[in-house]
């Protein structure tokens, strides 16, 4: 069978897509579903302008080359694709459902197929063969539509995801030179690393000598998570910091103890305001001018100057 | 031939890392540190490596030779400034190095080694106080 230099479809396009363009926008603007809320009635007006005048030219070039229409992986279709992905990608961010964001596209059929039913009302077969030619390619579209769609989606919840990794984990400073790190949820391998080095970093920057990890938030320690800490303890040690587990409740005791978690070179207490007692005791050991000899307003530094002895500070 | 530059400060040494060490420097180094250490009869020896970013197994053992041999001449070893992503590499490998005593910064690392001569009861300090004997 051999091909007319330009095809029925492409031809009805060339020909009346004015026509197309105005019954289809108005059709759009009719559509209970379209919400004037989200998206302006110019921008609607565009942005199916452009799609018209893009698939127009895909067409048109695919033609050219005699390829087939169907397949999306042609390069002539790229620009259509480009712009296809743009306006899923602004719908979704708006709030729009993907089968709102494809109607966009389906909604195109209805007067396409109208037109072409009117003009070939003559020939059955050819009206046939346009009409389902002219279906699989806007199918083709719509269903590259949702695909944008879920995609965009899913990048939204893995930002979402990375968001609450770094929320999940802050170090607050407590008082001078402690830090401490209220753990909330499962630890696993990436939040651990996430929390390891935000609280690594943070000692460097407050110049800290006391780190309080409490896990009060936590609700089971197994091997790894318990691995995780002692790694979390060793490392700041290291850099030459101390580390103060706090918050073990009595589940998580037995836990540690029946799966031989060795934590005799760490120091634990079993809350938050025990270890800062602790915490505030060892710095007071740590010569400073001015806090011991100055009285100072507030009972916790009183507790500071009850606890500091003139001895050094040792670490075991 | 490289040489990382030990300074005496008192009755310490301090040495600073601020190049990226490679295996013979740092057996140079132990050469070096242990026989200024007997030269000077240094009490303590403060290592700064807050300009190191790379560690590796190696350098990790070589911080812990260090401090054992200091140890064995009499001398007190601090490692201060260890950087976190140093920290991290280190424990990762398995290296969370026991007997190494660590500080954050110079200042504080200068203050722990006074305070363990302090403590050391040879060092004569407090039995010449009055009320100690």
């Amino acid at each position: 069978m051999a091909r007319p230099d330009s095809s029925y479809l492409l031809e009805l396009l060339n020909r009346s897509s004015d026509e197309i363009l105005r019954d289809w926008t108005a059709n759009q603007f009719r559509n209970p579903r379209l919400r004037p809320e989200l998206l302006r009635e110019s921008e609607l007006r565009d942005q199916s302008s452009t799609f018209l005048e893009s698939l127009r030219t895909a067409i048109s070039n695919i033609e050219q080359r005699q390829g087939d229409l169907t397949n999306i992986l042609l390069q002539e279709w790229n620009e259509t694709k480009q712009l296809l992905e743009t306006i899923s990608r602004s719908r979704s961010q708006k709030g729009f459902t993907p089968s709102e964001t494809a109607g966009f596209i389906f909604s195109l059929k209805q007067h396409l197929f109208s037109r072409i039913r009117a003009e070939l009302r003559e020939s059955p077969d050819q009206l046939y063969q346009e009409i389902s030619q002219a279906n699989a390619i806007l199918d083709m579209l719509a269903l590259f539509t949702t695909e944008v769609f879920q995609r965009s989606r899913e990048q939204i919840i893995a930002r979402q995801q990375e968001e609450m990794l770094e929320l999940s984990t802050p170090v607050v400073k407590l008082w001078d030179r402690i830090l401490a790190l209220p753990m909330i949820g499962t630890l696993d391998s990436a939040r651990t690393q996430v929390v390891m080095e935000s609280l690594l970093q943070k000692i460097v920057e407050t110049g800290s000598e006391v780190a309080i990890i409490d896990i009060t938030g936590v609700p089971t320690v197994d091997t790894l998570v318990a691995q995780h800490l002692l790694k979390t303890v060793a490392a700041a040690r290291l850099m030459g910091a101390d580390c103060i587990i706090s918050g073990i409740r009595p589940q998580i005791a037995q836990t540690m103890v029946h799966l031989a978690v060795d934590l005799s070179n760490v120091t634990t207490k079993a809350t938050l305001a025990d270890a800062f007692l602790i915490a505030l005791e060892r710095l007071g050991h740590v010569p400073e001018v001015g806090r011991r000899e100055e009285p100072t307003p507030g009972k916790k530094l009183e507790t500071a100057s009850l606890f500091g002895t003139p001895a050094a500070r040792k670490i075991a | 031939m490289d040489r990382i530059p030990i300074l005496k400060l008192g009755n310490f040494l301090l040495v600073t890392i601020q190049v990226d060490m490679y295996d013979q420097l740092a057996i140079t180094l132990q050469d070096d540190l242990t026989s200024k250490i007997v030269q000077a009869g240094a009490k303590g020896v403060l290592i700064d490596i807050s300009s190191l970013e790379v560690v590796d197994s190696f350098m990790g053992r070589m911080l812990a030779n260090i401090s054992e041999m200091t140890r064995v001449l009499d001398a007190n070893t601090v490692v201060v400034g260890m950087r976190p992503a140093v920290a991290i590499t280190l424990v990762e490998l398995g290296l969370s190095l026991p007997g190494v005593q660590t500080a954050l910064s110079v200042d504080k690392g200068m203050a722990l080694l006074n305070a363990m001569r302090e403590e050391r009861p040879s060092e004569g300090l407090r039995e010449r106080k009055p009320g100690a004997a």
